[in-house]
């Protein structure tokens, strides 16, 4: 049996992250691990005509190369999952219009990285795949338009509020040995706390993340301190301490081996009020930054876990409060594999 | 001393707007119209009337001059035509400020590319 527990998948065969890549945009690209992503943009339109067409590009850019590195062309691909933040996951559909693959649509907001990579390791695992390949995007002016107010309205922020990362990243997951291989996975429930603004989502998503943290330790009787680095996707400022609160509660102490990639991926001098958030966020920060520090030997083991606020605009204005999620991956140094 | 009437009656109101939403966690949209009723509303008691000649721009600029305008245009056409006069005065004047934004908007859309 690969379920573990409640919630928990052990991949019992070997299940590897071929190849991933990263596309971002200028803010990204201006913050602290603006150097290690493939591909990017010193303008948010990345040279399409609009800021749709801006996110598409990313995701097919971060798909390209994605699949370069792997050195695959994409008929080699048997599945693609793929998904955004845009009404009909646009982005994901689009993109996969232009893919002669089958294809599964997934949204989870912005846990969506860790929701495609979990299912598409599960597929290898069973043996329902070869070679999936994932992808996620977000862009900060589609987010804004359809999440929070036009630009143009010109809208005060609160501190709390996040600010919706401009880019994608994709992975390639497959049987073949490589430096990092998948070795668990744990599905998160969706947890609603009664928050209401949509402008403090990281205090919507803490919950949500403390449930999958503390379901994942009980399923494989682990605790933090198994693991180098426990990073959530976009909890920001507001939303990381009381995660660690939450689980302080229940007896696990995060401490010093917690961090979270919407405070990794800017600067503090930079105007993103709590942080970073969106799909991206966790995908570009984990494909991007910390599979590199692991490769240098730095982490061996993490779980990542990405939070994903499923905040609808309509439910808002009806008065419902906002359901969040979370789903973690526990990625693994292959040793000897360099 | 025009001026600073304005600035402070001006300032006052925006104030207000901005506890509404520090102190009151109102939503953006909600101040916006709650502050166009408030508007409508003093118009139609004749208190914002006392306002706009005490402060001039201070009180017609804020959102709340354009609740103010609208019931101005309804008082104006009630007076020719009685309760009819709601209907076909509250964009009497108001319907100026409606249309140059759009016109306005649309040429300013035409020059300028959004940043973000």
């Amino acid at each position: 049996m690969k379920l573990v527990g409640k919630q928990t998948w052990i991949y019992e065969n070997e299940v590897y992250l071929q190849a991933v890549a990263t596309a971002v945009g200028p803010m990204e690209t201006e913050g602290p691990l603006g150097e290690q992503f493939d591909v990017t943009y010193p303008d948010l339109y990345c040279g399409e005509d609009t800021w749709e067409l801006a996110e598409r590009r990313l995701m097919k850019d971060a798909v390209q190369v994605c699949l370069t590195k792997a050195k695959l062309e994409i008929n080699d691909v048997d599945f693609f999952l793929a998904g955004d933040l845009l009404n009909q996951n646009v982005t994901a559909n689009y993109i996969a219009r232009d893919l002669p693959v089958p294809f599964l649509c997934m949204f989870g907001a912005c846990s969506t990285s860790m929701e495609t990579l979990a299912v598409a390791a599960a597929l290898v695992d069973g043996g329902f795949a070869r070679r999936v390949l994932t992808a996620t995007s977000s862009h900060n002016a589609t987010a804004e338009r359809q999440f929070r107010y036009p630009t143009e309205f010109g809208g005060q922020k609160p501190k709390s509020a996040t600010f919706t990362v401009t880019g994608a990243g994709a992975a390639l997951v497959s049987r073949e040995k490589s430096k990092f291989r998948i070795t668990a996975a744990t599905i998160g429930k969706v947890v609603d706390f009664g928050i209401h603004n949509p402008l403090d989502m990281g205090a919507a998503m803490a919950p949500a993340a403390a449930s999958t943290i503390r379901q994942h330790f009980q399923d494989l009787k682990t605790s933090p301190e198994d693991y180098d680095l426990i990073v959530t996707g976009d909890l920001s400022g507001v939303g990381s301490p009381i995660l660690r609160e939450l689980l302080r509660e229940e007896g696990y102490e995060l401490a010093d081996n917690h961090r979270d990639c919407g405070l990794m991926i800017y600067r503090t001098d930079q105007e993103v009020f709590a942080g970073g958030s969106g799909c991206a966020c966790s995908a570009v920060v984990t494909y991007g930054h910390l599979l590199k520090e692991m490769e240098k030997g730095n982490l061996q083991k993490i779980f990542v876990v990405a939070t994903g606020a499923l905040l609808s605009p309509t439910m808002i204005w009806q008065n419902e409060s906002i359901p969040a999620i979370a789903h973690g991956v526990v990625l693994e140094v292959v040793k000897g594999e360099r | 001393m025009e001026y600073v009437l304005a600035f402070l009656v001006g300032g006052i109101i925006c104030v207000l707007g901005q506890l509404a939403m520090d102190v009151g966690k109102w939503s953006p949209i909600h101040v916006m119209s709650m502050f166009v009723v408030l508007g409508a509303f003093l118009g139609s008691i004749g208190v914002y009337d006392w306002l706009v000649s005490f402060a001039g721009a201070g009180a017609t600029i804020p959102i709340s001059g354009f609740g103010y305008v609208l019931m101005d245009g309804v008082a104006a056409n009630m007076q020719e035509r009685g309760l009819l006069g709601i209907g076909t005065g509250i964009f009497a004047q108001a319907g100026v400020i409606l249309s140059e934004t759009i016109l306005f908007s649309f040429l300013v859309s035409l020059i300028f590319k959004p940043k973000g």
